[in-house]
């Protein structure tokens, strides 16, 4: 792992949302870890901790409010409005919500050839060519490229959108929650297509998802974000089998297993507590006002991440009690 | 053990009329319901299952739908329920037969209070004074384990998280105390650490009820966690049913097979690849012949696109439908745990 | 309990009928359902609306009237002959004449053109400096949005029928002036329209994907925002044009409108509702146009509406 190229350097990263209130919503609130050149990073947490806007601050579709991105070396948020667009050639995104992220009126092969046709890669019969090799590369087919995305399924839109994103040949994919909304059989479908063509075109991915077994299975080393915080991140080996984090175990802990007599006699630890609030987070560890252990020290004290073993991280100041 | 069968569906058919063609979301289920059980109905988007479940509501839009031919049958009470006006059924829903439904957000009137949301559903079906339907709306929100009752009865939707607001939901649909819980994608829309909670509740609930439940999910996690049985649907057909073990551990169609190893499990070792299915459910609209399951399938032969395959009994109560299981089958490459005879070694 | 094996059937099965085919590919990926565009979409369910037809059948007659009316009659709009001053509808005047002697079929043709022709140059206006506006207000944000929405509430809060009396009163009564009056104000709705529609689309993950591919404002506005927004517009467009039609007629009722001897159909009202206790028909005939012409847009408008709606998809 140490001598591994770094693609994405995530430092520090805030990203705040003004509210109509003039207060902030802190979404992402202190985030820094790295993403290696050909792994998958997976980030996992619930609703509203902010691991989705984390991940399209990283390809710069928000502003930073502070801290830095670099890509390659270069930062994703100073760059020049050419840069920018060079950028996208390189880093690219597939949406979570199968519906709301191909345009209606467009084309199936418009669609997927949008990144073509911005950046003028090819044209005439080359980009046709190109476009029947995305498609069937998603396993679709020719009649597929003249209709419209409401005729599709949300796996075969899933894909689509896989395909527009692959089009420009990126080398780095945030892939936010692409599976969420889709059914089980047709998760391992697009989660299988991923790994394939990682492996084919050696893609750097951060996979975004609430889904844990799924992270697990697709991710080399995985993040665990609570309210707009990195609380633990390692190997995802390592995750499953050793989690430190009281809200890591929790959240595994919760994971529904399809086997009735493991999912019948297994323990769930039960997070109770109010959620605290993104807007006026407590001064001390976010996840206290809902962890057992929490001490005076938690409330008031912010939590650094610690390295407790080998290349195993953790933001708790309880660490060694658990 | 005799139980009470509360709820015997034959021959369910559905179908809706649209402008290509009329879309046979369901055709042809055959199952049954006890007091006091958990039925978990299983299978992808458009396979017919919510469509099966609101069927039995009568939630389906009126016009341009077909609920059911001649021989079809949903009796609940001595009743077939598709022989009853809306009328009669608008009396049944929320009294006999409750529903909670996948996004708690929007099943919530925003304007009003949560405690009276679950007192009104209280009064549409009894003749009682404000004063005891309030009473039984906060023993309600204290049966769902929402604290400070008292308090939360006078809040709006919005003050409720998630989690919360499906806890209601459950509430006002048990309000009545139903015979029947159609939980329609309970904890689809909710993060797992909430799901954990929602799904224990309904699991506790039912057994101090004795209410029956249709559990209708994509998730087979969930499922295990709480159903008694389970049947698989596939384009509109059950493929196979039978007893939460004779699922997981005794499976016999490769359709279940492929749902189930297409999970990936936490315990297990993830170098492997995980298995696929591949393509799309079919199109309801040109239901494919024979079995709606062969162009997806693995182990399909020229029959299986020509014949309906019948029905192959295993165990009591567990049925699937395969040709593989006809004694001339071609089973190379099928995996053992599909052809092998014999009881389940769940129990 | 024994294991039973029940395929009940006795029918026997052809050997080969067992062969193994496995997965197939084309048939799993298979669309049932026609290929349909947007747009075909819309037309079909729109030409199931018996209203929304009927109303688009009559537009076309009555645009048709207008055009060809003056040929039809043989007569001249403004050829006045004392001998027939008033007549009842007959054959060779169907609406009569008018106190001058006019024909009045052919008067109410060319009145409808004036008619049309300010009802839709003043819909082309709104829209135009409603559309340009509203874009700018949604996708630059900030104070241009804050500004163009104060001058919104400013122009909107103008008490609408004096401002359109006295601008027309000021510039004088000519076909310009008569569209500058009625537009002048008008565009305020649909400037808040099309903002709404643009903050809303823009929020969609199809424009972040866009955007997130490297493409302009340029290519966002054109490929996603405005094809998105386009049928909304059409709904606007067509529910606005009755309105401008009835404000001309009102401006020429009260003398604001059209100059003589160009005529439209609130000039011709006018004119007639003077004579309504002897010679009726000369109100009627202008006022039949002009509900017939404001009903088949509204018609139009709603059964578009119902056919854009995607809800009511069936």
């Amino acid at each position: 792992m140490a001598n591994k190229t770094i693609t994405v350097e995530v430092k520090d990263l805030k990203k705040y949302f003004m509210l109509p209130t003039k207060k902030y919503l802190k979404a992402v609130d202190g985030v820094s870890f790295n993403i290696y050149k050909g792994e998958t990073l997976g980030l996992v947490g619930e609703s509203g901790c902010g691991k989705t806007t984390c991940g399209k601050t990283i390809l710069g579709l928000y502003d930073a409010t502070a801290g830095e991105v670099n890509f390659d070396g270069f930062s994703v948020h100073k760059k020049s409005k050419k840069e920018r667009k060079d950028f996208t050639k390189r880093a690219q995104i597939i949406f979570q919500d199968p519906y709301s992220s191909l345009n209606p009126r467009m084309t199936v092969g418009d669609i997927i050839a949008e990144g073509i046709d911005i950046h003028g890669i090819h044209n005439g019969k080359d980009r046709k060519d190109k476009l029947f090799e995305l498609i069937s590369m998603v396993g679709l087919n020719k009649e597929h490229i003249s209709r419209f995305p409401h005729e599709f399924s949300g796996g075969q839109r899933q894909r689509i959108g896989i395909a527009r994103a692959l089009a420009v040949e990126p080398e780095f994919i945030v892939c936010d929650e692409p599976i969420s909304a889709l059914d089980v059989s047709i998760q391992a479908q697009v989660v299988n297509l991923l790994i394939d063509l990682q492996k084919k075109k050696n893609l750097t991915y951060l996979f975004i998802a609430h889904d844990l077994s799924m992270v697990k299975y697709i991710s080399d080393r995985v993040g665990v974000m609570y309210l707009g915080n990195l609380v633990e991140i390692t190997s995802s080996h390592q995750l499953y089998r050793d989690p430190k984090h009281p809200y890591t175990k929790a959240l595994l802990s919760s994971i529904p297993i399809p086997d009735p007599k493991i999912e019948r006699n297994k323990k769930i630890i039960p997070l109770e507590g109010e959620v605290s609030s993104p807007i006026n987070p407590i001064a001390g560890c976010k996840f206290a006002s809902r962890c057992s252990l929490a001490k005076d020290m938690c409330r008031n004290q912010v939590p650094t991440l610690k390295e407790v073993d080998n290349q195993h991280f953790v933001a708790c100041h309880f660490i060694d009690r658990i | 053990m005799a139980k009470e069968r509360i709820l015997e569906v034959e021959n369910l058919t559905v179908a809706f009329k649209t402008y290509g063609g009329s879309v046979q979301a369901v055709r042809g289920t055959d199952f049954y319901l006890d007091k006091g059980e958990t039925l978990a109905i299983v299978g992808e988007s458009g396979c017919g299952k919510t469509v099966t479940a609101k069927a039995i509501m009568g939630l389906l839009p009126i016009d341009n739908t077909t609920i059911g031919n001649e021989n079809s049958k949903i009796m609940f009470n001595g009743r077939n329920l598709i022989k009853l006006t809306e009328g009669e059924l608008a009396d049944l829903r929320g009294k006999e037969i409750s529903m909670i439904f996948q996004d708690p957000m929007t099943s919530l009137n925003p304007t009003m209070r949560i405690g009276e949301q679950i007192a009104e559903s209280v009064l549409i079906h009894n003749q009682i004074s404000k004063e005891k339907a309030k009473e039984i709306a906060i023993k309600m929100l204290k049966l769902v384990q929402i604290p400070n009752p008292e308090e939360r009865y006078k809040q709006y939707p919005f003050e409720f998280s998630g989690g919360m607001r499906q806890r209601v939901m459950i509430a006002i649909a048990l309000a009545c105390d139903p015979k029947i819980l159609i939980a329609d994608e309970p904890t689809t829309a909710l993060d797992v650490t909430i799901q954990a909670q929602i799904m224990k509740l309904i699991n506790e609930l039912k057994k101090d009820l004795d209410t029956g439940v249709i559990l209708v999910t994509h998730d087979l996690g969930v499922v295990a966690g709480a159903a008694d049985r389970i049947i698989v649907m596939y384009a509109g057909k059950i493929v196979e049913s039978g007893r939460t073990e004779d699922i997981f551990y005794n499976l016999k169609h490769p359709y279940t097979y492929a749902l189930l190893q297409s999970v990936p499990k936490l315990t297990k070792d993830t170098s492997k690849k995980l298995y696929s299915l591949q393509g799309t459910p079919p199109d309801l609209i040109d239901p494919p012949k024979g079995c709606g399951f062969a162009p997806r399938c693995d182990f399909a032969m020229k029959i299986c696109s020509i014949k309906t395959p019948e029905k192959t009994t295993f165990a009591e109560g567990h049925e699937a439908y395969c040709w593989l299981h006809h004694e001339k089958a071609n089973t190379q490459g099928v995996p053992e745990l599909i052809l092998t005879r014999g009881e389940s070694s769940g129990k | 309990m024994v294991t039973t094996d029940t395929v009940t059937s006795n029918e026997i099965y052809e050997d080969e009928l067992f062969e193994k085919v496995g997965i197939k590919k084309e048939l799993s990926e298979h669309m049932g359902r026609p290929a349909l565009t947007y747009w075909a979409e819309v037309w079909r369910r729109f030409r199931k609306n018996k209203l929304a037809i009927t109303g688009l059948i009559m537009l076309c007659i009555v645009t048709l009237l207008t055009i060809i009316g003056p040929t039809l009659s043989g007569h001249d709009y403004q050829y006045m002959d004392s001998s027939i001053r008033s007549q009842t509808p007959s054959a060779s005047h169907w609406f009569g004449t008018d106190r001058m002697g006019r024909d009045i079929f052919t008067r109410v043709s060319v009145g409808g053109r004036i008619s049309l022709i300010i009802g839709l140059l003043c819909t082309l206006v709104m829209f135009t400096i409603g559309s340009i506006l509203g874009a700018i207000a949604g996708l630059k944000g900030g104070w241009v949005d804050d500004l163009i929405m104060r001058i919104c509430e400013f122009v909107g809060n103008l008490p609408y029928l004096i401002i359109v009396v006295i601008l027309s009163m000021v510039m004088g009564r000519g076909l310009f002036s008569l569209v500058f009056a009625l537009s002048f104000i008008s565009w305020v709705g649909t400037t808040r329209m099309v903002r709404g529609q643009i903050l809303q689309i823009k929020e969609q993950d199809f424009v972040k994907a866009a955007a997130a591919l490297g493409a302009d404002s340029k290519r966002i506005i054109i490929k996603h925002l405005f094809p998105n927004t386009l049928g909304i517009i059409m709904v606007t467009i067509t529910m606005a044009v009755p309105g401008f039609i009835l404000g001309e007629a009102f401006l020429s009722y009260i003398g604001l409108g059209i100059r003589p001897p160009e005529t439209s159909w609130g000039a011709l009202a006018a004119a007639g509702q003077e004579r309504l206790m002897f010679y009726p028909h000369e109100l009627f005939f202008p006022s039949l146009m002009l509900v017939i012409t404001i009903l088949s847009f509204h018609l139009i408008g709603d059964g578009l509406s119902d056919a854009l709606d995607p809800k009511l998809k069936d």
